[in-house]
C-alpha cells in the first residue's frame, strides 16, 4: 500500500489468511483460456480447499495499445478506435469520446443529434446488460437466460445495422453530431423495439429474480461497501448497488439527459443480487429514457459546424459518460495540431476490477466464477 | 439336440427370471438386448437432449446430419474414437486408463436387476435394491480415480467436490428408499382404500417391489399419502446430486472447473465417461419407477379395470410407434425438394417406415402381450429423462457448500422423519 491509497488501509489487503489447519494451500491458474473469465482475463488463485484466500488479477492478453495508437490518428481517424475497447457497448464508447472532442472544440452536437445520440446510447445499455445478464446467468449455471437475451439482443443489433450499417463495433457518431440522418421507419422500429422488449425483462425476471438457487448463489455474495467502492474507485452499477446514488447522467449531465425524467435504481447490501437487481431497473429506466426521447425526437440539423481539419487550442480536457459499465472519462491534451498529444481513456470495466481481490477473498470458488460476472468486465477495455 | 431346444424353450414358459431360474442362455441373450438397448438409449437421450434443451432455448440443435441431426450422435461417436487419445505426461497411468472403465461397469452393472417387466430381467436378486444402491455408488470411485490419476488442480477440486457429493446424498437417497422398502409389508390404507387382508412380507427383490405395488393395488408414489410423495421427492432429488446433473453438477462445473474431473480425459475415454453418466441417470431413474412409480404395470391400473381398458392400454406401445412415424413422415413432406436434401428425405422416410413396421408388429397379440411390461417401464424412465433436461435447461447451479446443507440439513432430516412416520403409519393402521 502506498500513501495515496491510506484511505485502503481498512480493507487490510497485506495480510493472507492462513490455511485452515496449515493445509498447503492450492494455487490455480485460472484463465486466460477459461470459460468463465470472460475473454482473457488471468486470476491466479490461491485456494484452501474451494475456499479463496487471495487472488491476482493478471491483464493485458488483449492489448493493442488503444491510446497510444490515439496519439498518431487525427481526431476524427481516432474516433472508430475508441469502439473497439468496450466492444459490447460501442456507442457508449463513442458517445464519451465525441463528446470529448466537442468540449475540446468547444462546439456543441445540435438537439436532434443529441436525441439519436441518447436514444442509440441507451439502447446500447440494454443491449450490454442484456449480454452482462446472459453470460452472468450462464457463470452461474442457469443456460437458458443467455439465449433469451441475445434473441432479443438481436433487435437492438437490427437497428444499429439499419441506422450505421454495422452492428458490434458501429462508430455511429461524428464529432460534431451525426454523420447519417436516421432511416425512415427509425422511430417506428425503436418504438417497436420498446413495446417488444417490455415484457422481455419481466421475463428475464421471472427466470432468475425468485429462483431459489439464483437468490442462493448471489445474495451476500461479492459483497463490497460502498466505502471500499469509493476508495477503490468502483463506478457504474456496482457502486449503485452497494448504495451510492451516483450516476453521471444525472450528477454531471451531459448529452441532454437533463431533460428526460428517470430514476436511478440502487441497492443496499452491495452483493452480486443487488447487482443484478440493479442493472434490470437499470434496463427498465433506459426504455423510459428512449422511450421520451423517441417521442419528442426533434427536427432539425445533425451536424455542428464542425473545421474540415480539426486543430484544437492547446489544452486539455477531461469529460465523462456514464457507460454500461461505469464511468467512461477520456483526458485529451491538445498541442494545437491535428492529432493529439495524449489521449487517456479510464475504462470503468479496469478500475472495477480492482475490486475483485476485495469482493472474493474468503468466499468460494464458484464465487469468483460469480464475481467476476456481476463486475461486467469487457477484457477489450480493461486491456485497451 | 431336443434337451438345448427344450433348455431353451424353458424360458417361455417360466414365471421367473432367466437368472433367477438358472437359464444361462436367455440370460446371456437378456444380457446382450440390455447392454444394446442401453447403448440405443444412450444414443437416442444424447440427440434428445441436445434437440429438447436446443427448443428449450429458441434454437434449432443439430440439424446437418441427417434429417433433424438424426445421425449427429453417430457422427460425434466415430469422431471421439479418431481422436488422439491423449494422456498427460504426469499422469498416473494406470489409474488414469482403469477410471472410465470403473464409471462405465458401475452404471451398466446395476441393470442386472432392473426388472422391466415379471420376468423380463437379466435376474431377480433377493437383495436386488441393495445391490443396485452399491452398484451405483460405485461409481464415485471412478471419479475419484479420475480426478487424482490426472494430476491437476481442476480434475482434482471436480473429484473431491464429487465425492463429498455423492456421497453426502446417498444417505439422504437411502432414507428414501428404506421407507419405500418399509411400504413393501405395510398395508395401511392408501387414498385408493387398500384393504389390509393379505399379509405383509418385506422385500428387497426389486420384481417384489413391484409386485407388491401390484397387490396393495397402489404405486407407493400414494402410499401414505403424503409420506409416499415426499420420499418420492427426497429421492428425485438425491437422484440428480448423485447422477452429477445440472443443478447438482459441480463436479463437472464448466464454468468453474472448465470440465472437472474430466478435465484432461478426450476421446474414447471421454466418451466412457459421458456413457457413464447417461447409463447412471437411466439406472436411478429405474430405481425410482421400480419403488414408487409402479414398475412395469400400466398407469390407472385401479381406476380403469376391466378387459376392454386392458385392451386400450396395450395398444399404447404400437400407437406410439405408429404416432412417432406419422411425425417422421410429415418431416418427409416437409423437407425442401432440392436434389441436395434428397439423401436425407429418403434417410427420414426410411427411418420412418422402420417405426411404423415396429408400431405395427407391436399390435400383433402376442407380441402385445409380451412388450407391453417393458413399454411402460421404459415409458416412466422416459419421463425421468425429460425432467433431467428440464432441470438443466432451467436451473442455475448450486454452490458446493449449499449443496452439501440441502443435503445434510433439509434431505437427510426430512428423510428420516419421512421413514419414521412410515413404519408408525404401517404399524398403526
Amino acid at each position: 500500500m502506498t500513501d495515496q491509497n491510506s484511505s485502503l488501509s481498512h480493507l487490510d489487503l497485506e495480510t493472507p489468511e492462513k490455511p485452515f489447519l496449515d493445509a498447503n494451500e492450492l494455487v490455480i491458474n485460472m484463465g486466460p483460456q477459461h470459460p468463465a473469465t470472460h475473454g482473457v482475463l488471468r486470476v491466479i488463485l490461491r485456494l484452501d480447499g474451494e475456499k479463496v484466500l487471495g487472488l491476482e488479477c493478471v491483464i493485458g492478453y488483449l492489448h493493442r495499445g488503444v491510446e497510444k495508437i490515439g496519439e498518431h490518428r487525427t481526431y476524427t481517424m481516432f474516433n472508430p478506435y475508441v469502439d473497439r475497447m468496450d466492444y459490447v457497448a460501442a456507442v457508449s464508447n463513442g458517445l464519451g469520446y465525441c463528446e470529448t472532442v466537442e468540449k475540446l472544440l468547444n462546439v456543441e452536437a445540435p438537439p436532434r443529434a443529441q436525441y439519436v445520440r441518447v436514444i442509440l446510447t441507451e439502447l446500447n445499455r440494454i443491449a450490454s446488460h442484456q449480454l452482462w445478464l446472459g453470460t452472468h446467468a450462464l457463470d452461474i449455471g442457469a443456460i437458458t437466460p443467455l439465449f433469451y437475451t441475445f434473441r432479443d439482443r438481436e433487435e437492438i443489433l437490427k437497428i444499429y445495422e439499419k441506422y450505421c450499417g454495422a452492428r458490434l463495433t458501429t462508430h455511429a457518431f461524428r464529432i460534431g453530431g451525426l454523420q447519417y440522418e436516421t432511416y425512415a421507419g427509425f422511430e417506428k422500429d425503436v418504438k417497436n423495439f420498446l413495446d417488444f422488449f417490455r415484457p422481455k425483462i419481466d421475463e428475464y425476471e421471472e427466470l432468475l429474480t425468485t429462483n431459489r438457487i439464483w437468490v442462493e448463489r448471489t445474495k451476500n455474495v461479492g459483497n463490497i461497501s460502498a466505502q471500499d467502492c469509493i476508495a477503490l474507485g468502483v463506478t457504474g452499477p456496482v457502486l449503485r448497488a452497494s448504495g451510492v446514488k451516483w450516476d453521471l447522467r444525472k450528477a454531471q449531465p451531459y448529452a441532454n439527459y437533463k431533460s428526460f425524467d428517470f430514476d436511478i435504481p440502487i441497492g443496499q447490501n452491495g452483493d452480486t443480487y443487488d447487482r443484478y437487481l440493479v442493472r434490470m431497473g437499470e434496463m427498465r429506466q433506459s426504455v423510459r429514457i428512449v422511450q421520451q426521447a423517441v417521442n419528442a425526437l426533434p427536427e432539425g440539423p445533425i451536424m455542428a459546424k464542425v473545421p474540415k481539419v480539426m486543430k484544437p487550442a492547446v489544452g486539455e480536457v477531461y469529460h465523462s459518460i456514464e457507460a454500461p459499465k461505469g464511468e467512461l472519462g477520456y483526458f485529451i491534451v491538445s498541442d494545437g495540431s491535428t492529432q493529439p498529444y495524449r489521449v487517456r481513456v479510464r475504462p470503468p470495466s479496469f478500475v472495477n476490477l480492482q475490486a475483485l481481490d476485495v469482493m472474493c477473498r474468503g468466499q468460494l470458488v464458484a464465487d469468483v466464477i460469480a464475481v467476476i460476472g456481476t463486475l461486467d468486465i469487457v477484457l477489450g477495455e480493461v486491456d485497451r | 439336440m431336443g434337451q438345448i431346444i427344450q433348455y431353451i424353450q424353458s424360458y417361455r414358459h417360466s414365471d421367473l427370471t432367466p437368472g433367477a431360474a438358472g437359464n444361462m442362455f436367455w440370460a446371456l441373450v437378456y444380457i446382450m438386448l440390455v447392454f444394446v438397448g442401453l447403448s440405443v438409449a444412450v444414443i437416442a437421450m444424447n440427440w434428445l437432449e441436445r434437440k429438447i434443451l436446443a427448443h428449450m432455448q429458441v434454437r434449432l440443435g443439430p440439424m446437418r446430419v441427417g434429417p433433424h441431426g438424426l445421425l449427429q450422435p453417430i457422427a460425434d461417436a466415430i469422431k471421439l474414437l479418431l481422436k488422439e487419445d491423449i494422456m498427460p505426461a504426469e499422469a498416473d497411468a494406470l489409474i488414469f486408463w482403469v477410471a472410465p472403465f470403473v464409471v462405465v461397469l458401475a452404471a451398466f452393472t446395476v441393470f442386472v436387476v432392473v426388472p422391466f417387466g415379471p420376468t423380463h430381467a437379466i435376474t431377480d436378486m433377493n437383495i436386488g435394491i441393495l445391490f443396485m444402491l452399491g452398484v451405483s455408488s460405485l461409481s464415485v470411485l471412478g471419479v475419484v480415480m479420475a480426478g487424482w490419476a490426472s494430476n491437476s488442480h481442476y480434475p482434482l477440486i471436480g473429484a473431491l467436490r464429487s465425492s463429498a457429493q455423492m456421497v453426502s446424498y446417498e444417505v439422504a437417497m437411502g432414507m428414501a428408499v428404506v421407507s419405500a422398502i418399509l411400504m413393501t409389508s405395510l398395508h395401511g390404507l392408501g387414498p385408493y382404500g387398500v384393504s389390509a387382508a393379505s399379509s405383509g412380507t418385506g422385500t428387497l427383490s426389486m420384481i417384489g417391489i413391484v409386485q407388491a405395488q401390484n397387490e396393495q393395488h397402489v404405486w407407493f408414489l400414494f402410499k401414505f399419502f403424503p409420506l409416499g410423495f415426499i420420499a418420492f421427492g427426497i429421492f428425485a432429488i438425491a437422484m440428480v446430486a448423485e447422477t452429477n446433473r445440472a443443478p447438482f453438477d459441480l463436479p463437472e462445473a464448466e464454468s468453474e472447473l472448465t470440465a472437472g474431473f474430466h478435465t484432461e480425459y478426450s476421446g474414447l475415454r471421454w466418451s466412457l465417461f459421458m456413457l457413464g453418466e447417461y447409463a447412471a441417470m437411466i439406472a436411478v431413474s429405474s430405481i425410482a419407477v421400480t419403488l414408487w412409480l409402479g414398475g412395469w404395470y400400466r398407469p390407472f391400473a385401479n381406476s380403469l379395470t376391466g378387459d376392454t381398458w386392458d385392451l386400450v392400454f396395450s395398444l399404447f406401445p404400437g400407437l406410439i410407434f405408429l404416432g412417432l412415424a406419422a411425425i417422421a413422415f410429415v418431416g418427409v413432406r416437409r423437407m425442401p425438394k432440392h436434389p441436395y436434401f434428397r439423401v436425407q428425405t429418403i434417410g427420414l422416410a426410411g427411418f420412418g417406415a422402420v417405426l411404423g413396421l415396429i408400431g405395427l408388429i407391436l399390435f400383433v397379440p402376442p407380441v402385445r402381450d409380451r412388450i407391453q411390461d417393458i413399454f411402460w417401464f421404459v415409458a416412466k424412465v422416459a419421463g425421468f429423462m425429460y425432467l433431467y433436461i428440464w432441470y438443466r435447461a432451467t436451473f442455475p447451479r448450486y454452490r458446493f457448500d449449499q449443496l452439501m446443507k440441502v443435503g445434510w440439513k433439509v434431505l437427510l432430516p426430512i428423510g428420516i422423519g419421512v421413514l419414521i412416520l412410515t413404519a408408525i403409519l404401517g404399524v398403526v393402521l
